[in-house]
C-alpha cells in the first residue's frame, strides 16, 4: 500500500473532473445524455453543450421535471447524467428521485454540484449537508462521495458502465489531488485505505479525506498508527472495512455532511449492531452560519486538528489496550 | 374496429368492478372514467408487442393518474401483457398488481407512478429521447385532472413546448372530481384549454367516451407542438349510481351494489 506524500498546496476543484470525464465518455457512448436545470455554467458543462448541443437538455430552473425528464430519457434507452446544485436537485425533486428512479430502478446519475458548504456565505438554504442522508435511505440508490478529481472522474465512469439509479456528490471545493499506486483502482462499494495504522481509524469520505491524512500525520507525531480509510461509497458500505475498522475499537467518522443520515450513521449502523466500539461522528450539527466553506468547516472541528483531536478523545475512551 | 374497442371498454369496466369488490380496495370512479380512453390507445392506437415489451421501437405510454390501476392492468390483461387470471391477485398479499403500478413486476408499465404529477415530466423525457433519436415511436400520458393541481405538470408543459414535442400527446381525464370535491370547488383548472395554448399546445376538446372521436385524435400528432386531448369524461361511467358521484372516488360497493353494477355492464 502506497501511502500518500505529504498533501500538495495544490488544489483543484472537481467539477472539471467531472465534466471532462463526461465529455470523453459521450464521444463513444452516444447514450450519454447531460440534464440540467439551467446550471450548464455551475455544472462546467460548456465544453459538453458545444460538443454535443443535441445531447444537453436544460429543462430550465425545474427539478421535478429534471428529473422526471431523466427517467424518461432512461426510458428511451439514454444514459441520463442530471446535474444541478446538490441542494436543489436531492431536496425539490426527492418525490420523483423516490418514485422515479429508486422505486422504478431507472438508470439515471445524479450529480449533486458544489455539495456540502461549498455555497458557506449563502446560507443554509444553499448549503446541501442532508443530501447523503436523505437519499442514503431509498433502497436502489448508489451514492457515491468522490475525494478528488481522479475518483471524481473515476466515478463518472463508473456510473456510465452501470445499470440503476446513483447519485454522485461533486464539490467545488478544492482539494488536493490524493498521492495514488500507478495500478489504483476503483470499484463502487470498494473503500480505499490511504494509511494503515491500528490505533484508531478514521473514515472520511468527499472533502474530509485530505484533512483526515493530515490529522493521521499529526497523530504519527505522537507516536499514533493512525490508519485512513477513504469511504467514498456510501450506498452500498464497505461492510468488511467498516468492520475490521472496527476491530480497532476507535473510528472516527468525518464527513462534509449532517451528522445525522450520512457516513458515520452508515458506519454505525454496522458497527452497533455487529461489532460495538468507540466511534466519534464528525460533521455538522445543525443548520449552518453563514462563512466561507473553510471557516464553516473549521469551524465545526473539521480541520486536520480538530481530527486529530476527535481521534485521540475516542482512543483515551478506549483506552490501552 | 370501434365495435371491437367498446366491447373491451365494457370488459375492462367489468374487471374494474370484480377487482375492487374483491380486494375492496381500489379507485372505481376514476377506473371507470378512463376506461374508453385506455381501451382506445391500446387497441386502436399504440403501436406496442406483448411479446415484445421493451422492443426500442415502441409506443411508450404512462398512466399519471397511477391509483387507476383497476383499469390500466385490465387493459393490459385485455391486450396480453399479463394473463386475465392474474387480475384476481389484485392487491392480495405478494401480488405484481400494487394499488398502483411497478415497471419491474407487470410487462408493459413503463414507469412507477402513484404520487401525483409525475407521469407528464417523465412522458417528457421520452419524447426528448425519441426527439434525439429521430425515432418514429410516440409518446402518451394521461393524467387526472385534480392532478394538474400539482405544479410540476406545469414545468413539463413548459419544456415539452419548448421543444416542440410533436411525438408527445397529453390527454386529460377531465371527469371534474377530485377525492373530496369538483376540481371548480377545490382549486379551480378553468379555463383548461386556454391554459394549455397559452403554455404552447395544441388543445383539442373530445367526449371521452366517444371511441371514434377519442380514436381519431389520438390517432395523428401535433402538426408542430405537442397535443393536448381534454377528454371529458364522467367519474364511475357506466354504472348509474356512481356517475359523477365523488363519494366513487374510492368507494367499495356492497354486494347488491356490485350485482347492480355487474347488470349494467353485461
Amino acid at each position: 500500500m502506497d501511502v500518500p506524500a505529504i498533501l500538495s498546496d495544490q488544489l483543484h476543484d472537481c467539477r472539471g473532473a467531472f465534466s471532462e470525464t463526461l465529455e470523453i465518455l459521450a464521444a463513444s457512448d452516444h447514450r450519454i445524455v447531460a440534464v440540467v436545470n439551467d446550471s450548464v455554467g455551475s455544472s462546467k458543462l460548456g465544453n459538453f453543450r458545444r460538443r454535443y448541443p443535441d445531447r444537453l437538455i436544460n429543462v430550465g430552473i425545474a427539478e421535478q421535471t429534471m428529473i422526471g425528464v431523466g427517467a424518461g430519457l432512461a426510458n428511451g434507452g439514454k444514459v441520463p447524467f442530471v446535474s444541478g446544485a446538490a441542494c436543489f436537485l436531492t431536496a425539490r425533486g426527492l418525490e420523483q428521485i423516490k418514485a422515479d428512479l429508486a422505486y422504478s430502478n431507472a438508470n439515471v446519475k445524479l450529480c449533486g454540484i458544489s455539495s456540502g458548504v461549498a455555497y458557506g456565505e449563502l446560507g443554509p438554504t444553499h448549503h446541501s449537508i442532508e443530501d447523503v442522508g436523505w437519499l442514503r435511505v431509498l433502497a436502489n440508490m448508489t451514492i457515491i462521495v468522490p475525494a478528488d478529481r481522479w475518483e471524481t472522474a473515476q466515478a463518472v465512469k463508473a456510473a456510465a458502465g452501470s445499470d440503476g439509479p446513483m447519485f454522485i456528490r461533486v464539490s467545488r471545493e478544492p482539494v488536493p489531488d490524493l498521492v495514488r499506486a500507478a495500478d489504483a483502482t476503483f470499484r463502487i462499494g470498494k473503500s480505499e485505505t490511504l494509511r494503515e495504522g491500528s490505533d484508531a481509524v478514521i473514515i472520511a469520505n468527499g472533502t474530509m479525506v485530505c484533512r483526515a491524512l493530515e490529522a493521521a500525520e499529526r497523530m504519527a507525531g505522537d507516536g499514533a498508527d493512525v490508519r485512513v480509510v477513504n469511504m467514498s461509497t456510501i450506498a452500498p458500505l464497505d461492510v468488511e472495512a467498516v468492520l475490521a475498522a472496527a476491530d480497532t475499537g476507535a473510528v472516527v467518522t468525518v464527513e462534509e455532511h449532517s451528522v445525522r443520515g450520512g457516513l458515520g450513521s452508515a458506519v454505525a449502523e454496522v458497527t452497533s449492531t455487529c461489532k460495538p466500539c468507540h466511534m466519534r461522528i464528525m460533521g455538522f450539527a445543525g443548520f449552518q452560519p453563514t462563512g466561507s466553506a473553510r471557516f464553516l468547516c473549521e469551524r465545526a472541528g473539521l480541520s486536520a486538528e480538530g481530527i486529530a483531536a476527535s481521534v485521540r478523545a475516542v482512543i483515551a475512551a478506549r483506552g490501552a489496550r | 374496429m370501434i365495435a371491437g374497442i367498446r366491447a373491451k371498454s365494457r370488459a375492462v369496466r367489468r374487471h374494474c368492478m370484480q377487482m375492487v369488490y374483491d380486494a375492496k380496495l381500489g379507485h372505481l370512479g376514476g377506473d371507470l372514467s378512463v376506461a374508453d380512453i385506455l381501451c382506445t390507445l391500446y387497441f386502436g392506437v399504440l403501436n406496442v408487442d406483448p411479446a415484445k415489451p421493451n422492443d426500442p421501437g415502441r409506443d411508450r405510454f404512462v398512466l399519471s393518474k397511477g391509483h387507476c390501476t383497476g383499469s390500466l392492468y385490465s387493459t393490459l390483461a385485455e391486450r396480453g401483457f399479463i394473463q386475465l387470471e392474474v387480475l384476481k391477485t389484485y392487491m392480495q398479499p405478494l401480488s405484481r398488481l400494487n394499488g398502483h403500478p411497478n415497471r419491474n413486476y407487470v410487462p408493459g408499465v413503463e414507469t412507477n407512478t402513484g404520487p401525483l404529477g409525475h407521469g407528464l415530466p417523465i412522458a417528457v423525457g421520452m419524447a426528448i429521447a425519441g426527439q434525439i433519436d429521430k425515432a418514429t415511436y410516440r409518446v402518451f400520458a394521461v393524467v387526472g385532472d385534480g392532478e394538474l393541481q400539482e405544479g410540476s405538470n406545469w414545468e413539463a408543459a413548459m419544456a415539452a413546448s419548448h421543444r416542440r414535442l410533436t411525438n408527445l400527446t397529453l390527454v386529460i381525464d377531465r371527469n371534474g372530481l377530485q377525492q373530496g370535491a369538483r376540481t371548480e370547488d377545490t382549486s379551480a383548472l378553468e379555463p383548461l384549454a386556454d391554459k394549455w395554448r397559452a403554455f404552447g399546445w395544441e388543445v383539442i376538446e373530445v367526449d371521452g367516451h366517444d371511441h371514434a372521436v377519442l380514436l381519431e385524435v389520438l390517432g395523428a400528432s401535433g402538426t408542430n407542438r405537442p397535443r393536448c386531448v381534454i377528454a371529458h369524461t364522467h367519474k364511475g361511467m357506466g354504472v348509474s349510481y356512481m356517475v359523477d358521484q365523488v363519494s366513487w372516488h374510492h368507494g367499495i360497493p356492497n354486494q347488491e351494489q356490485y350485482e347492480i353494477a355487474m347488470r349494467e355492464l353485461a
